[in-house]
């Protein structure tokens, strides 16, 4: 019983780290038709700058109210980092898609080599709290704090982005631009506000991702954004595109057939049901769990 | 919803206008025998004990330069095989590496594990890698655009992982899998006969254009070109899109297996770099630097790209790049960040790539000629 809790535990936690990558892919994919590889450039930026400022910015530090400043920090140089893309870089090829895409694949492998050329390409200890180090055991698991730390942060932003999305004139206007584009154009809407309001809240949650991830895996590498983002991709397809509901639900069902077949079948074995999952619900239902179909 | 299938790919005017034919110039004879005088040029090559300081360590015929050239021939003849999909047909795949490593670890396994000469093991892995691809197209070739994308991209990242983690101890995991040289005949063993490794990869080159280049002239060609322009239209002329589609997605496969064999041949087995994404990314800044859709630029596109990811390593280690400042000396000891830089510049600026630099030069040329002739009439 204490096994079944404890992958169900960290399961979600990796859910929680996909969900918080793949929120900000999903929303960019259904309202700009962005594909973004140069989200976990954002991932990559949110870690670095985090620990960074964990050993450099005055104030901040690795423990208590320190390395929540340290976090805010490495969140928006995310943010930044994901503006200034999209208003110098993806806006001048508005509608015009596969560049877009190749843009991002440029800056993916630009970004990610100039991250390895500054802080090398060996993992580096992150700096964490303490208390993120030790277990809490519930219902007889032991289970690690710092993946209790990532699914609070998950459901934190979901809530925050559902009721944006309900609640707020731009959360109208970013669901509805999702579901008809140039119905909202045509309404005199300028969409493109709500396409860089779409990328500064997909970098935050990607550096947030990268913050906290580094204190689950207790290092940050320049590769760590890449190789999340292929599963943030399945994650988003499964989930549907635009859809922040979408995403949540397939992260946790990612997430934990992953743990799962990984702890009771060969190690690897879980990535590839992953996959096995994607193909599955490609075959069945092309526009996901919730969304619309992913056309070009 | 409307969902307009723009076609994303710049496609080449149909007929040429008549101000820009260029005038038959005195190279005009020449031309069509222009890529003959580039293969033999290519062919004798290693005979020439030229130096290039700067441009090569050692002398043409070292072995070392001549692997280099064998590497980057390779990637010239993937890259046109890729272009086939992404430049000529408009499917943007993400998963092109797993074909090439299922070339290099099927061949690398069927020899050093299985014991097969090479020729069978050659034949075996190429057909398999042709069936792999087939199989995966048939699942991934139901969803169009960025989705075909995502899931081409998942697949490769399967073989990634199986290759990462050793199932049955048949890849070696992280070290890769050195190839066993005892059962291969002697003209491909040792370094004095890296020039026939080197002839090898060019007759691979050569194989893959032409096949590429009979294909795209070929009446499958044509339809291929129109899927990329508007895949209803060839829909409505009663052809289905997707066997055409699986046709030359399991072409490229088959083309990208034999690479891997050579490829295996020259490096002398297998690491598991080559499966990663990173290798399907820069096979799509290959075609896009060297001009997607035409026959040449993306040989030249990928030769260019890996000449360059090899010696700008070499170039950033070097004194000139240490003495500069850290701030530029150390992103510029990356060859990714220079060549992702390029590739951005080129996507802005250069949409047509390498290929299509001589035509917008010829323009260029013609516009600041013009004003002259006009005078006295």
């Amino acid at each position: 019983m204490g096994t079944v809790i404890l992958l169900t535990l960290t399961g979600l936690g990796l859910a929680a780290l996909y969900f918080l990558v793949a929120s900000g892919l999903s929303l960019v994919f259904g309202l700009a038709d962005v594909l973004n590889f140069a989200h976990g450039l954002f991932l990559g930026v949110g870690a670095y700058a985090t620990w960074w400022a964990a050993g450099n910015l005055p104030g901040a530090g690795p423990d208590g109210f320190g390395f929540v400043l340290a976090v805010a920090f490495g969140v928006a140089a995310g943010t930044l980092v994901a503006v200034l893309v999209e208003l110098v870089l993806i806006r001048p090829l508005y509608s015009r898609t596969i560049e877009q895409v190749l843009v991002t694949v440029g800056l993916s492998l630009a970004g990610v080599a100039l991250l390895q050329a500054t802080w090398g390409a060996d993992a580096r200890p992150f700096p964490r709290p303490e208390w993120t180090r030790g277990v809490t055991g519930i219902l007889g698991a032991q289970v690690p704090n710092g993946g209790l730390l990532l699914i609070i942060a998950a459901v934190l932003v979901l809530g925050a982005l559902l009721a944006f999305l309900q609640w707020t004139r731009y959360g109208l206007v970013i669901r509805a631009g999702v579901e008809n584009r140039e119905m909202v154009t045509a309404l005199g809407i300028d969409v493109r506000k709500a396409f860089t309001l779409v990328f500064a809240i997909g970098g935050a949650a990607a550096a947030l991702a990268g913050a906290l991830g580094g204190v689950y895996f207790g290092t940050v590498s320049p590769g760590q954004g890449s190789s999340l983002l292929i599963f943030a991709f399945i994650v988003v397809v499964i989930g549907g595109m635009g859809s922040v509901l979408g995403s949540a639900y397939a992260a946790v069902a990612v997430g934990l057939l992953q743990q799962f077949v990984n702890y009771y079948g060969t190690s690897g074995l879980g990535d590839i049901c992953v996959v096995g999952l994607l193909a599955a619900v490609l075959l069945l239902r092309p526009q996901g769990i919730a969304g619309r179909v992913a056309t070009a | 919803m409307t969902e307009v299938k723009s076609p994303e790919v710049p496609a080449p005017p149909a007929a040429v206008p008549a101000e820009l034919t260029p005038q038959p110039g005195r190279w005009h004879r020449v031309r069509p025998y222009l890529p003959l005088v580039a293969l033999l040029v290519a062919a004798i090559l290693p005979y020439s004990t030229l130096q290039l300081p700067g441009i090569f360590e050692g002398p043409l015929n070292s072995p070392g330069t001549l692997q280099l050239l064998a590497i980057c021939l390779i990637f010239g003849g993937l890259a046109a095989g890729y272009d086939l999909l992404f430049g000529r047909t408009g499917m943007l795949s993400f998963g092109h590496a797993l074909y090439f490593a299922a070339g290099v670890y099927g061949t690398d396994i069927l020899v050093t594990r299985a014991g097969l000469p090479l020729w069978q093991a050659a034949l075996l892995t190429i057909t398999g890698g042709a069936i792999l691809a087939a199989l995966l197209g048939a699942v991934a070739l139901r969803t169009v655009g960025i989705a075909f994308a995502m899931v081409t991209l998942a697949f490769a990242q399967v073989g990634a992982i199986l290759v990462a983690r050793d199932f049955g101890g048949l890849t070696g995991g992280e070290e890769g899998l050195p190839l066993d040289v005892s059962g291969l005949p002697d003209a491909l063993v040792g370094v004095t006969n890296t020039v026939n490794l080197y002839w090898l990869a060019l007759a691979y080159l050569a194989v893959v254009v032409f096949v590429v280049h009979r294909v795209s002239g070929s009446p499958t060609g044509r339809v291929l070109a129109g899927l990329r322009d508007d895949e209803r239209r060839i829909g409505v002329l009663g052809l289905d899109p997707y066997r055409y589609k699986l046709v030359a997605f399991t072409l490229a496969g088959g083309l990208a297996a034999a690479g891997g064999v050579v490829y295996c041949l020259i490096v002398g087995g297998a690491s598991p770099h080559i499966t990663s994404s990173e290798l399907t990314l820069s096979l799509l800044v290959m075609v896009v630097l060297g001009g997607p859709g035409t026959r040449w630029g993306p040989v030249l596109g990928g030769i260019l790209y890996m000449y360059l990811d090899h010696r700008l390593t070499a170039f950033g280690t070097s004194d000139a790049v240490d003495s500069l400042p850290a701030v530029l000396s150390r992103p510029l000891s990356q060859p990714l960040f220079v060549l992702g830089t390029i590739f951005i510049l080129a996507v802005y600026f250069f949409p047509g790539g390498l290929a299509g630099l001589t035509s917008r030069l010829t323009l260029l040329r013609r516009s600041l000629r013009l004003p002259t002739p006009r005078s006295p009439r």
